[in-house]
């Protein structure tokens, strides 16, 4: 083997004219985007305040940057996989080759769900909660930074993959046998278990980080059954997220020892259960979808609450009802694969248990619908967020109960009727939720508010096209047509495939339009300054600070005796309290070895993918030895001192002042 | 002064109890693990019964470690380790028992 492994010239796909058009496009825009940070002079701002910031609020931005770019990226293979479908009908081609067909469906499976998503909402995650709990920052600042930069490099091996070698061809469970070396001989494979791998290690980091700083860091006098309800749905996910998250790392790690080393974990020869990945897989992957939903459940609770200004009915009976539905949500995997064969008992108790996940999140459909009545709902773009995800989700809910019956699965099962099912749970809930969080909270983040016309134009175009897209696939999985088809010969499908693929272009506008809000807001943010920090008086303590947040969050610490915090503060008159006398800050300073040790994981992850043996070493040590560097320095921290805080502190005043006379 | 005597005072009373909680579990240890030995060496029960006396036993010590030796209780201080400690329980006994049940199951229909 040569000294760059398998990597030749050849794995480069240069007569596949598609990519290699992609390639361009992506080449000159890096171009074009880097040659604008060199004429602005941002290099060093990019550096140093943001690659290796131990802000939490950085971070979170970052995640969503992160999550914005893949939303891109696997949009675009979703529209690829629906003009292909709408152009193979009655036995034609259409313009992709099978096997660039099963890498898009791959790609767009594992870039939504890990590098879409999971960023999406991480991200919210970490620009809201420590500020939601009265928190400086999150537990351990540094290994935030280092999770972060996981989970990038887990989504750079999988965009290398595009223009060096392959992606994986087995959709996004990658089931063994055809995962084994025997079946999928080329690189795909690999890139999927190393981009899954590393970034599923900084997601686990993250779990840890959060559920420690919410256990650890809540401000004084705040019981746990205060925290407002974000705060506790992304613990529930937390904890998910520790308990689920290792069972994937391990399932990874024993198809590599398949693929690698010629184990025999999951192959039929030596004894081995291609069932077991199957098994372990959703023992993961079903806990990972209510890791999504769960943070947007408490979005919408928490939209739902400031714009009736209401408090949340039922806080009680909402941190309960996540809570079981944590719990229930890891008993019910099975039902990914009631097909499998395995007796008839077993398919009946997770049937059932899945049913039963209904009753709590009915619960906290009620819940919304009870805070809405009588209340004063403002109809604004996170408002209509939810209230499109409340019809969407519970369609989404009805037709998951009715998959839920062992015999009624064996019918749809693989069909597109699956794929409208859980497109309008993850999609049309969880995805939903974060474009809500997004609109609410970016006042908050960014000191401007975001464009409300295109902002409710976006969403018209997310609300039609989702249902133009994905209720064609319902009646296509009664007619039987089945999922990663990459041509079709049925005239009886024909209509729908058509309808469906409408209903992508609507969504693509939408898409189109979010972007153009953000330019809009961009280029008239004078005009839209959010000088209170306070934008919807809003009900935790997130809107006590300026926005965008003093880096420090709270010049002293607050003292909380409610659920509602900041609405008890201005109840009280405590609200906007001046100070003579701050005390020096402890904050933990900026670090590049987060980016460092990523970088060598990165390089370490391709290597393991060609079989560069001499650079994974070379990777692995290097991470080895920044993180040495990192546990054995000592100059970590810092103290704001109380005439800076003093300074910015009546800065921000003054404008909550001017803001409100 | 009064304040550092108490302090002094309640470390030496923390430290007897601990010790007095060690040597309590060392003894119930000592005696879970003689009742099984005796049992399997004296032959004085029926093979099933003491099979079952040995699993007893040894569960009855796991508890005994847990609380006297891991210090695992619901007190202010423990309650953490308690309930991170009955959480992984929880997983385990979820994902490997229900594991174990349905590819069980599966491999006993294609017998």
């Amino acid at each position: 083997m040569s000294i760059l492994g398998k990597l030749t010239l050849e794995s480069i796909p240069y007569h596949e004219p598609i990519i290699m058009v992609t390639l361009a496009v992506v080449a000159v825009l890096a171009v074009a985007i880097a040659a604008l940070i060199t004429k602005y002079r941002k290099w060093g701002v990019l550096w140093n305040d943001w690659f290796t910031s131990v802000d939490h609020k950085r971070l979170g931005i970052m995640y969503i940057v992160l999550a914005l770019v893949m939303l891109v990226r696997g949009f675009s293979d979703a529209i690829m996989m629906r003009t292909q479908q709408a152009l193979a009908t009655n036995g034609a081609a259409g313009y992709l080759p099978p096997e660039h067909y099963d890498q898009i469906f791959t790609a767009h499976g594992v870039i939504m769900i890990i590098f879409m998503a999971m960023p999406f909402m991480i991200g919210l995650m970490n620009l809201v909660l420590p500020l939601q709990i009265g928190a400086r920052d999150v537990a351990f600042p540094f290994l935030n930074n280092l999770s972060f930069w996981l989970t990038t490099s887990g989504a750079v091996l999988i965009n290398i993959s595009l223009g060096l070698g392959e992606f994986a061809k087995t959709g996004w469970v990658a089931y063994p046998p055809l995962s084994e070396l025997a079946f999928s001989p080329g690189v795909g494979v690999d890139y999927y278990i190393w981009a899954l791998q590393i970034s599923g290690i900084g997601t686990t980091l993250t779990g840890v980080n959060f559920i420690a700083t919410v256990l650890k860091m809540r401000a004084p006098g705040m019981k746990l059954m205060q925290m407002p309800i974000f705060t506790w749905t992304c613990t529930w996910a937390n904890i998910l997220i520790v308990a689920s998250f290792p069972i994937l790392t391990a399932l990874l790690g024993m198809l590599t020892l398949d693929r690698y080393m010629d184990f025999h974990f999951f192959t039929n020869a030596g004894g081995g259960n291609a069932m077991m990945y199957i098994n372990l897989f959703w023992a993961w992957g079903h806990p990972e979808v209510y890791i999504l939903i769960l943070p947007a459940f408490g979005i919408f609770s928490e939209v739902i609450s400031t714009f009736t200004s209401k408090r949340l009915f039922g806080y009680t009976s909402m941190v309960w009802a996540s809570g079981a539905i944590s719990i229930l949500g890891f008993i019910v995997w099975l039902h990914h694969f009631f097909t499998m064969g395995s007796s008839a008992n077993v398919n009946a108790f997770f049937g059932v248990m899945t049913m039963v996940i209904a009753v709590p999140t009915g619960v906290k459909l009620f819940n919304w619908l009870f805070t809405i009545y009588r209340g004063r709902l403002k109809v604004t773009v996170p408002v209509l967020w939810t209230l499109g995800f409340m019809v969407t989700f519970t369609i989404g809910g009805m037709t998951g109960v009715l998959l839920a019956v062992p015999g009624a699965d064996y019918v749809l099962h693989n069909s597109l009727f699956l794929i409208a099912h859980f497109h309008n749970t993850i999609l049309g809930g969880a995805v939903f939720g974060y474009l809500a969080g997004f609109s609410y909270w970016f006042p908050k983040a960014m000191g401007f508010h975001l464009n409300e016309r295109l902002g409710k134009a976006a969403f018209w175009c997310w609300q039609i096209g989702f249902y133009v897209a994905f209720m064609p696939l319902y009646v296509l999985g009664f007619l039987g047509m089945t999922r990663r088809l990459s041509h079709t010969d049925n005239p009886a499908w024909n209509f729908w495939i058509y309808f469906a693929a409408v209903g992508a272009f609507i969504i693509f506008v939408g898409i189109i339009l979010q972007f153009v809000q953000l330019y809009v807001s961009f280029r008239d943010r004078e005009q839209n300054l959010d000088t209170t920090g306070d934008p919807w008086n809003g009900h935790t303590l997130e809107w006590s600070t300026s926005s965008p947040p003093q880096f420090y969050n709270f010049a002293k610490l607050p003292h909380v005796s409610d659920i509602d915090a900041f609405t008890d503060q201005k109840e009280k008159g405590q609200a906007y309290q001046r100070s003579a006398d701050y005390e020096p800050i402890h904050m933990p300073k900026n670090t590049a070895s987060g980016i460092l040790i990523a970088i060598c994981i990165t390089a370490a992850g391709f290597a393991a993918v060609w079989h560069i043996l001499w650079l994974a070493i070379a990777g692995m040590l290097g991470a080895f030895v920044a993180f040495l560097f990192r546990a054995y320095g000592n100059d970590h921290d810092y103290y704001v001192q109380p005439s800076e805080v003093a300074t910015i502190e009546n800065a921000h005043l003054d404008k909550v002042v001017r803001g409100t006379a | 002064m009064g304040q550092e005597n108490t302090l002094a005072r309640q470390q030496v009373d923390d430290l007897s109890s601990q010790v007095k909680s060690y040597l309590v579990g060392f003894m119930l240890s000592v005696v879970l693990t003689a009742i099984p030995f005796w049992a399997v060496m004296s032959h004085h029960f029926e093979k099933p019964l003491t099979i079952a006396l040995v699993l007893g036993s040894a569960v009855v010590q796991i508890v005994v470690h847990l609380k006297y030796f891991l210090h695992l209780d619901f007190s202010k201080e423990g309650k953490l380790n308690t309930f991170s400690f009955l959480f992984t329980a929880l997983i385990i006994v979820m994902v490997v028992g229900l594991s174990v049940w349905i590819i069980y199951a599966a491999n006993a229909l294609m017998m």
